[in-house]
């Protein structure tokens, strides 16, 4: 610990630096580093992304974030040095640790874990009491109710009121769609904020069947936004739900909702918000990912901050978007409960006339955890903890599943599938969140759940054609790099265990991926037909959830026994600052 | 020309225009033009044709030119590429119809609405997709053609973030 301290205050005055604004250097209190200069008159904390992480956790950034075309070389996508060498972050620093993949496994020594809700509960309660109650806000960007076995088991229930403790006023939605309409509405009505969604709306038969809605002559479903007073001044919130809810995910869930960006709604709402409402302030609490964010924000006006989630992108500082009508400011707060970020206003009259923001990482080492919110988690976790501490395996490597095209928590996924299900190629999805374990540290069953707890975890054995092997990894790659923003879906590449193959990001649909190969050996042929296992189908499935197919797995003492590596080649992406070692 | 508005354009009626145009969009069902105009008949020989160009030709014999009169609201994914929901509408003058192309569906051709004088110009209607490609809406106005082209993605879905 000690050391860890020494560690925290000679990286401390270089971190401040890094977030370009003057931080006071106290001496010797580490924590000092959460101090932050009184700015403007109103402050919004913002959280994104924690994926019910209560505890604190490690998360490895990713070393593989290509950005094409315009988004090519630009935040979100760069990694690594070039990522510290951007945002003037010092390499070997606590700051270059938590933003970037930078020298992890060493770091994550010196520098622990981060995130966690009773760390967290202790920061926003002092960043709230520096500038007062009446002043501050705490919005949450959604993906707070899924991403451990404990939420999936309850639904979400635990993180709801985790959040009423925490405070949290307002928050948009995406994996919490995942539990259907009903254990939603359940969850709303103990939730003590407002849930915001100006993108989602009642599908003409469901409105034609009199289906609830927050508003029957739009048919929107829920509440588009909240007018706050902060300091005096009138700050709308505007809510902006994940756009491809139904596609992403099974439409099961959500069969009477149609969701969507829905710009031109979003843009009349914003009008009349300025125009009607007189507002100072208008601020989108997006989980539209943030790719998506920068090209709205160059097309509807009057916007002043985009508070952005989704994509999982911790970017220090705002990203000034020019339109018709002014400058919007985007921003991506990371995941994991990693970060707070922090946004300062100075408001006038029907304007912000200036801003201030601080991605702060959430140290758990150098936060005292609130005694009322561990209380809380510990009550929550008691009932699950004896099951889930179980030992299952002891990995010999970093185990970590941030990149576009692989990453070993899903090698070990995908080869467990093809294992246990007796299958020839396994298809996992390209999920952004579950945590990272460090080489030699146990895994157990909790561990593993936080890699996999969805609510349609069913695995599933099914004959394709080589053909269409190639047609599904050619969509999936199309909802990550296609050169619109607007046709991207924010998750990474779907990993295929057993299959290497050629991929450019750079060309059009239908020409991204070749040269498939039995890892590098026989070449996929297109008609003949080959067993595939996989999970999280959007398609109803029976077969066993996955964590008991890996964890079987991995009880028979076996691991990793194949090659590493992500049997990925990319061409045309050399010299992309996205690719860690590279530009 | 599988739906029809009268004087009144209201919601109702471009509603009924949708559910016809969903209807023949699915299968083969028996076609019954409600007010048709004397001189208007089926364009069945633009709707037998494969490729967009060949049915523009088929229909109105002439080629459009984009113009952003021409406003073509369609969903950037489709949530269910069986029914589309596509509208369009426009500040033009003296529309007599409005057209929907899906460029690489089996048959271009999806729909097309004559548009009687007086009428607001405004249409929307539900359109089956086989896969990712544009939709591409034609207005004819004052004898003249004026488009708008959106791609919409057709997805296998799954593997969100």
């Amino acid at each position: 610990m000690a050391i860890r301290r020494r560690d925290f205050l000679k990286s401390a005055g270089l971190a401040a630096a890094s977030l370009s604004l003057p931080r006071p250097a106290r001496g010797t209190e580490a924590a000092s580093i959460y101090d932050i200069e009184r700015f403007g008159n109103a402050r919004i904390l913002h959280l994104t992304d924690t994926h019910a992480q209560l505890n604190p956790v490690y998360f490895r950034e990713p070393s593989v974030n290509i950005g094409i075309g315009e988004m090519a070389g630009r935040p979100p996508h760069l990694v690594g040095r070039a990522f510290l060498d951007h945002f003037g972050i010092r390499p070997d620093s606590a700051d270059a640790y938590a933003f970037s993949c930078s020298e992890f496994e060493k770091s994550a020594g010196r520098f622990g874990k981060l995130g966690g809700f009773a760390h967290l509960k202790t920061l926003i309660d002092r960043l709230r009491g520096d500038v007062g109650e009446s002043r501050s806000l705490l919005v949450d960007g959604g993906d707070l109710w899924q991403g451990t076995g404990l939420a999936n088991m309850l639904q979400g229930r635990d993180m709801v009121e985790a959040a009423n403790l925490l405070g949290i006023e307002a928050m948009t939605g995406h994996w919490e769609f995942t539990y259907g309409e009903q254990a939603l509405r359940d969850n709303l009505e103990r939730f003590r904020g407002e849930f915001l969604a100006q993108n989602v709306f009642l599908t003409e038969e469901a409105a034609f069947n009199d289906a609830a809605a927050f508003d029957k002559a739009t048919g929107r479903v829920f509440k588009p936004s909240v007018i706050k007073e902060l300091g005096g001044h009138r700050v709308a919130i505007v809510g902006q739900a994940f756009p491809y809810v139904p596609i992403a995910h099974p439409k099961r869930f959500t069969p009477d909702w149609s969701f969507g960006i829905r710009e031109k709604e979003l843009q009349k709402h914003v009008d009349g918000l300025r125009g009607t409402d007189k507002v100072d302030a208008v601020i989108l609490l997006s989980h539209n990912g943030m790719d998506v964010d920068l090209k709205l924000a160059s097309r509807v006006t009057g916007i002043d901050v985009i508070l952005g989630g989704h994509t999982h992108d911790a970017i220090p500082q705002p990203i000034a978007v020019k339109n018709a009508s002014g400058t919007t400011l985007v921003t991506n707060a990371g995941s994991n409960g990693k970060f707070l970020a922090v946004l300062d206003l100075a408001l006038d009259k029907g304007k912000v006339s200036d801003v201030k923001y601080h991605l702060l990482p959430v140290y758990s080492e150098l936060l005292k955890p609130d005694p009322g919110m561990a209380e809380l988690i510990g009550r929550l976790r008691a009932p699950f903890v004896t099951d889930w501490s179980e030992k299952i395996a002891t990995p010999d490597r970093l185990l970590y599943r941030r990149d576009n095209f692989a990453g070993p928590v899903d090698e070990l996924i995908c080869t467990a599938l093809r294992t246990e299900l007796d299958a020839e190629v396994a298809l996992s999805p390209g999920f952004r969140w579950g945590v990272t374990a460090l080489s030699g540290q146990a895994v157990t069953m909790e561990d593993l759940l936080a890699e996999t707890a969805i609510s349609y975890p069913e695995t599933y054995v099914q004959e394709m054609t080589g053909a269409q092997i190639k047609d599904v990894l050619e969509d999936i790659c199309d909802n990550l790099f296609n050169a619109d923003p607007y046709y991207q879906q924010g998750g990474d590449m779907v990993r295929a265990g057993g299959l290497s193959y050629t991929c450019t990001p750079t060309a059009a649909i239908g020409n991204r991926i070749s040269e498939l190969r039995f890892n590098g050996g026989k070449a996929l042929s297109a008609s003949h037909r080959y067993k595939i296992a996989g999970w999280a189908s959007v398609n109803g499935q029976q077969g066993a959830p996955v964590w008991d197919v890996v964890a079987k797995y991995l009880r028979s003492g076996r691991m990793f026994q194949e090659r590493l590596g992500s049997g990925v080649t990319l061409k045309g992406v050399e010299g992309n600052p996205g690719i860690a070692g590279q530009g | 020309m599988t739906a029809f508005t009268g004087p009144f354009a209201t919601r109702r009626l471009i509603l009924q225009g949708a559910a016809s145009v969903a209807l023949l969009g699915l299968g083969n069902l028996p076609f019954t033009p409600a007010r048709a105009a004397a001189n208007d008949k089926y364009p069945e020989e633009a709707f037998k044709q494969k490729s967009e160009a060949d049915a523009v030709k088929a229909l109105y014999g002439k080629t459009a030119e984009p113009s952003d009169k021409v406003k073509l609201d369609a969903p950037e994914i489709a949530e269910n590429g069986g029914v589309v929901p596509i509208s369009v509408t426009t500040t033009l003058d003296k529309v007599t119809s409005i057209s929907f192309f899906v460029a690489e569906n089996p048959s271009a051709l999806a729909a097309s609405y004559k548009i009687p004088d007086g009428t607001i110009p405004s249409i929307a209607n539900r359109l089956k997709m086989a896969k990712t490609t544009n939709v591409v809406a034609i207005v004819e106005a004052d004898g003249k053609l004026y488009s708008a082209t959106k791609e919409v993605k057709v997805t296998v879905g799954g593997c969100g973030g």
